[in-house]
C-alpha cells in the first residue's frame, strides 16, 4: 500500500492536469486552480526540507569533527542570524536583515564568483592549443565571439567581427541546441508518462529504479 | 625560453587580469557604445510602444552572484519603464530575487520621484517556480495575495485591473539561470504573454531559438547588452562602465591565448627536431 498510494494519487493528479488541459469546463478549472494553490503549499514545504538536510549535513560534521568543521560553525550562526533578524525585524529595506544581505551576502556572492575570470584566463593560457582541428575551430570561434563582446571591434571597418559572432550564436549554436532540446523535450515526455504510470518509481524513495 | 614564458607563476596572469578589469574602471575610462544588437533594438522598441499605464513585469531570476553582469540592465530597464509612465510589477523565482528588485529600483524610483504601490510593486518571492507562472495565468493577485512588504495588493493602485497575464503588456526575465525557459513554456506559450528576456553572456546563446520562433522578442546579452539598453535610455550606468573593463580583459585572455600557442607550437618544433 505505501508504494500503490502515491502511484495511484500520482497518476490521478497527472491525469486530471491533462484533461483539465483540452477541456476548458469551469468545473475543472476550479479544481485546477484549488490544485495549483496546493502544489505552491507543497513547494513551500519542499524549502523546510531543504534546510533539514542543510542541518543534518553541518551538525553531522560537527560532531564528526570534520577537518573544515569550523565552517558549519559559520553557516549555522549565520542561518540563525538571518533568521532572527528577518523574523523578528522583517526584510524590507532599511532593515537589519536588508544591511546583512547587501553588505556581505552580496560582496561575497559577487567576489566568489569573480574568481572565475582569474582562473578562466589562467586555464586558457596554459591549455587552450590548437592541437587537432576541432580544438583549432574551438579556438577560432572563442576568439571570435569573446571580440563580438566588445564595442571596440565594431570599429574595425573590414570585417564585421559583431555580426560574425551573432551569427555563430544565431545560427550554428542554435541549431545545435535545437538538437539537444528535441532529445531532452522527447525525454521529459518519456519520463512523464513512466512516472503517470507507475513504471517510474525512484521519486518515492527507497532506492527503488524502474520499476520494469 | 618559451618554457619558461609558458610555465611562469599564474599568480603574474592573475595580476594582469586584475590590472585590466580594475585599470579602467578606477580612471572610469569609457569606450564610445558600438552597433546597437537587433535583439536589444527590438526590446527597446517594444516598451516604447507600450501606452501608458501599462503593467510590465520584471522577474528579477538571479542572485548577488551574478548580480554585477544583470543589474545593469535591471537599472536601465526600471528607468525606462518607469520615466515612460509604465506600470512596473517585479516578481521573482529565486529567493534572493527581491532584495535584487529592491536593490534596482529603488534608486531609479527615488531619481524618477515615482511611488512604491502607485507606479511600482515588489511582489517578492514565492515558491512553485512552474506552477506559480500558472497560477499568474489564472489570478495575479490569488498568486500574490500580499506583496513583498506584506501590503495586501487588492488595496495597492498600481494593481488596479491587473487580473493576468491578459492584462501585463511585457514580461522581462533577468535571469542567471534557466529561469528564462521556464517563463516561456509556463507563461508565454499557454497564456501568449509578450515575452523578453536579459541574461549573462555565457546564457545567452541558449534563447536565440527562442527569438526565431517569436516567443522572445527581445534579448540583452550580457554587460553588452546593458550597456546598449543605457545608450538607448540615455542613462549612465555600470554597463557602459564595465564595457571597458570587459574589452580589456577580452583582448588580454586573446593575448595571452595567441602566446601560449605560440610557444606550444615553438616546443613542439624543437622536441621533433630533438627525436
Amino acid at each position: 500500500m505505501r508504494l500503490q498510494i502515491p502511484i495511484a494519487l500520482g497518476f490521478l493528479a497527472g491525469a486530471f492536469m491533462i484533461v483539465q488541459f483540452f477541456v476548458p469546463y469551469y468545473a475543472l478549472q476550479m479544481y485546477y486552480e484549488q490544485l495549483l494553490d496546493w502544489a505552491i503549499i507543497i513547494g513551500a514545504f519542499a524549502l523546510v526540507l531543504g534546510l533539514g538536510s542543510l542541518f543534518r549535513s553541518h551538525i553531522d560534521k560537527i560532531r564528526s569533527r570534520h577537518p573544515d568543521y569550523i565552517y558549519s560553525f559559520v553557516a549555522l550562526i549565520s542561518f540563525a542570524v538571518m533568521f532572527f533578524f528577518g523574523i523578528f525585524y522583517g526584510v524590507n529595506p532599511r532593515t537589519t536583515f536588508d544591511w546583512i544581505f547587501n553588505n556581505i551576502q552580496v560582496p561575497l556572492e559577487a567576489t566568489v564568483f569573480s574568481l572565475l575570470a582569474f582562473f578562466m584566463a589562467s586555464a586558457a593560457y596554459r591549455t587552450f592549443r590548437a592541437r587537432s582541428v576541432e580544438a583549432t575551430l574551438l579556438l577560432v570561434v572563442a576568439v571570435i565571439i569573446m571580440l563580438g563582446r566588445v564595442p571596440i571591434t565594431d570599429y574595425i571597418k573590414f570585417v564585421d567581427i559583431h555580426g560574425f559572432s551573432e551569427w555563430l550564436m544565431s545560427i550554428p549554436a542554435t541549431a545545435a541546441k535545437r538538437g539537444i532540446l528535441f532529445g531532452v523535450a522527447l525525454g521529459i515526455v518519456a519520463t512523464s508518462l513512466r512516472i503517470l504510470l507507475g513504471i517510474e518509481r525512484s521519486h518515492l524513495g527507497g532506492g527503488g529504479g524502474a520499476g520494469r | 625560453m618559451w618554457e619558461k614564458l609558458l610555465y611562469f607563476d599564474r599568480r603574474i596572469i592573475f595580476l594582469l587580469i586584475g590590472a585590466a578589469v580594475l585599470i579602467p574602471f578606477l580612471t572610469q575610462w569609457t569606450l564610445p557604445h558600438g552597433k546597437i544588437t537587433a535583439t536589444t533594438q527590438s526590446l527597446f522598441d517594444a516598451i516604447e510602444q507600450l501606452p501608458v499605464g501599462t503593467p510590465v513585469m520584471i522577474s528579477f531570476d538571479y542572485g548577488p552572484s551574478s548580480m554585477p553582469e544583470v543589474e545593469p540592465m535591471a537599472k536601465a530597464l526600471a528607468y525606462h519603464i518607469l520615466s515612460r509612465n509604465l506600470r512596473l510589477m517585479a516578481v521573482t523565482l529565486v529567493i534572493t530575487g527581491p532584495q535584487m528588485a529592491d536593490r534596482a529600483i529603488i534608486p531609479v524610483a527615488k531619481q524618477l520621484g515615482k511611488k512604491y504601490g502607485k507606479d511600482w510593486v515588489n511582489l517578492g518571492f514565492k515558491p512553485g517556480g512552474a506552477v506559480l507562472l500558472t497560477q499568474m495565468g489564472e489570478s495575479i493577485k490569488r498568486a500574490y495575495p500580499t506583496d513583498a512588504r506584506n501590503n495586501p495588493t487588492i488595496k495597492l493602485p498600481v494593481m488596479t485591473g491587473v487580473e493576468n497575464y491578459d492584462d501585463i503588456g511585457l514580461v522581462v526575465d533577468l535571469a542567471s539561470s534557466g529561469a528564462p525557459t521556464t517563463w516561456i513554456v509556463y507563461a508565454h506559450d499557454p497564456y501568449r504573454v509578450n515575452m523578453a528576456a536579459g541574461v549573462t553572456a555565457v546564457e545567452a546563446v541558449d534563447y536565440y531559438k527562442f527569438l526565431q520562433t517569436g516567443q522572445l522578442i527581445g534579448l540583452l546579452n550580457g554587460l553588452k547588452g546593458a550597456a546598449e539598453y543605457e545608450f538607448l535610455v540615455g542613462r549612465k550606468g555600470f554597463g557602459k562602465l564595465g564595457m571597458a573593463s570587459q574589452s580589456v580583459a577580452h583582448l588580454l585572455i586573446i593575448v595571452l591565448v595567441i602566446i601560449g600557442n605560440i610557444g606550444y607550437f615553438t616546443i613542439e618544433r624543437h622536441r621533433s627536431r630533438r627525436r
